[in-house]
């Protein structure tokens, strides 16, 4: 965690458009948005409201045309890419709505990749994998591949290796779009259960408002504006 | 460690199209290595030639002949310490197709010219003691079934007759390179039966074989034998065996180049056939590269991935296919003995082999690395495998 006072992020004037055949497309207007420790914040909107965009912005895998944006006070858009990388790599946990596990890697395996860019040895890896997956509760699947789970357990795996390395924030991208309703009460309820118990910042999209009720915050965005007004004070 | 464990699980993900691929480098390293070992074949007598002999030929041509009368002169140059004399017989051993060299020639001389044939002192002996004895290669035996003792018979085409010749004699190679499939008789033999029956023919010589002291001074050398003879009947043109020996490739140079071409050309389609595979697989992997990406691995690591599956891919297929060409190459070389006296899989075969699968390995990675490398992660994310 990073030792901030203040919201974890904070977003100011915040905008990002596209060049599509020589014409700009805005694609988020003037964001200003800030998002305190601990909190679980659900970014809800019809498709093509930006909603994911402002996700990947915050998650540090996309740049921003203007304004600022700081997540545990530091200022992420003037990074370089490889200072991006390793600022991801320490700080951000990935949710996808497909969970982007790597099919020739087990459980055990995907839940230990983002531990190799750290300095831990192979046992203390083991460790920190397991009880990841015990958290998760599939310590008895860590030998399986992607392939030989259902797609709840695949997105439960896809949350042990968010949590792995103790994030700052937790980005979840419609973590239960493909989910059916039991696992993705599972899912949420684990969400749920990481932010309570460990006071993990959760910033999740979605435009269930099933899943959005498992959120503390609910932002909505429509044609890259924030509806709520100024998100600024949380 | 990981990272070797995801190449190897990402390289024989799609086990059928690896496979193929694989499949298609066996092939195509196969086809490549036995065609430079046609082309190495073909340079056999420039690679067993010396830098310290010299051929005297007639300067028109190799079909006339010189006198005899030459031999002493040529002797007499300084920096020539032996001088042999060689005609090519030409015959016929039962059937056409039966063909290999025949050389009548002088015994002593010709063997201290070539000391890469090893013949035994007994054996030396008696086919100098022999008139009618002949000496011939290992593997020339071997092709005909022939021992020490038996008598071949051979039908003359330039020099008409038949002719009985027995075997004093079997000499075998000092090195896998030295032809092992000649036929050397008398000359005296040739001679005097020539002086019978065509006498005008006699006391020639098709070539002399000159070996000198010292390589440094070969040119000089040959200016020298060939300014003894000018403005004679016979003017001569000496040259080193290298030179010799390339003269007779020029003759299928263009084949040979064709040949060579072929090979290098069976590299490039099966590098592209590569590129395609890698190119198909970085593709259909973008979102999980962007998901290394996303989790902080760097382009480096995503490159390295894609490298080191490719390379894995033409390794496997490169070893298969240098592995198959040694037994290949000796099946073919036993079939083609009679046009390819000297067929080796040579180690610069072995290193062409090695480079060619090398350099498919990195161009076939080249472009889908840098592709996969440079994919924004957020838009990487959302490609469909």
């Amino acid at each position: 965690m990073l030792a901030h006072e203040g919201p974890i992020v904070e977003i100011r004037g915040l905008s990002k458009a596209y060049q599509r055949g020589g014409q700009v497309v805005p694609v988020l207007t003037d964001i200003n948005l800030d998002i305190s420790a601990g909190d679980f914040i659900a970014l809800m909107g019809p498709s093509g409201s930006g909603k994911s965009t402002l996700l990947n912005l915050i998650a540090g895998i996309d740049k921003p045309s203007g304004g600022s944006l700081r997540v545990g006070g530091l200022d992420i858009v003037a990074l370089s890419e490889t200072e991006l990388a390793d600022w991801r790599a320490g700080h951000v946990g990935f949710i996808f709505q497909f969970y982007n596990l790597l099919p020739v890697l087990t459980a055990f395996e995907n839940v230990e990749l983002p531990l190799l860019l750290t300095h831990l040895r192979a046992r203390e890896r083991r460790e920190h994998v397991h009880a990841a997956l015990s958290m998760v509760g599939l310590e008895d699947r860590i030998s399986h591949y992607p392939s030989e789970l259902s797609g709840g357990q695949q997105q439960r795996v896809a949350i042990a290796r968010a949590i792995i390395t103790d994030p700052t924030i937790l980005v979840a991208d419609e973590p239960t779009g493909d989910l059916d309703r039991v696992s993705a009460a599972d899912v949420l309820g684990l969400l749920d259960q990481l932010n309570s118990e460990l006071n993990k910042t959760i910033i999740m999209v979605t435009h269930d408002a099933r899943a959005a009720e498992a959120a503390h915050r609910l932002v909505h965005l429509d044609k890259g504006v924030l509806l709520d007004g100024d998100g600024v004070g949380g | 460690m990981y990272l070797l464990k995801l190449i190897f699980r990402n390289a024989f993900r799609h086990k059928l199209r690896t496979a193929l691929t694989i499949l298609g480098i066996v092939i195509a390293v196969l086809a490549f290595g036995l065609l430079q070992t046609v082309v190495d074949a073909w340079y056999t007598g420039v690679n067993a030639s010396s830098a310290t002999r010299l051929i005297t030929r007639n300067a028109i041509s190799l079909i006339f002949p010189l006198p005899i009368t030459y031999e002493d002169k040529i002797r007499h140059v300084p920096g020539v310490s032996t001088v042999s004399r060689s005609n090519w017989f030409g015959g016929i051993y039962i059937d056409k197709r039966n063909f290999f060299a025949q050389f009548a020639t002088d015994a002593q001389p010709f063997f201290e010219l070539y000391p890469e044939y090893h013949l035994a002192p007994d054996q030396m002996k008696a086919f100098v003691l022999d008139r009618k004895g002949c000496v011939v290669g290992r593997k020339l035996a071997q092709t005909y079934g022939w021992k020490l003792g038996d008598t071949i018979p051979l039908r003359g085409t330039i020099f008409p007759g038949n002719w009985e010749f027995v075997i004093r004699g079997i000499y075998e190679g000092a090195e896998a390179k030295t032809d092992e499939s000649q036929f050397i008789f008398h000359w005296d033999y040739l001679n005097e039966s020539i002086k019978k029956t065509s006498p005008r023919r006699a006391n020639q010589v098709g070539i002399y074989l000159v070996g000198i002291n010292d390589a440094d001074r070969a040119a000089e050398i040959s200016r020298e034998i060939d300014a003894m003879f000018r403005n004679s009947l016979a003017e001569t043109l000496t040259e080193t065996e290298k030179a010799f020996a390339l003269g007779f490739i020029s003759m299928v140079e263009a084949i040979v180049a064709a040949i060579r071409i072929v090979s290098f050309v069976i590299i490039v389609i099966i590098m592209a056939v590569m590129a395609n595979t890698m190119a198909m697989s970085a593709r259909e992997r973008t979102s999980e590269y962007a998901t290394l990406k996303a989790l902080g691995f760097g382009p480096v690591y995503v490159q390295t991935l894609i490298y080191g599956e490719s390379l894995l891919i033409a390794l496997s297929g490169g070893l298969l296919g240098i592995i198959a060409t040694v037994p290949l190459v000796r099946g073919f070389g036993a079939v083609m003995v009679k046009l390819f006296p000297v067929f080796q899989f040579s180690p610069t075969t072995l290193a062409m082999q090695v480079g060619a699968v090398l350099v498919m390995g990195i161009v076939a990675a080249a472009v889908p690395a840098v592709r996969a490398s440079r994919v924004r992660v957020a838009q990487g994310l959302r490609a469909i495998g």
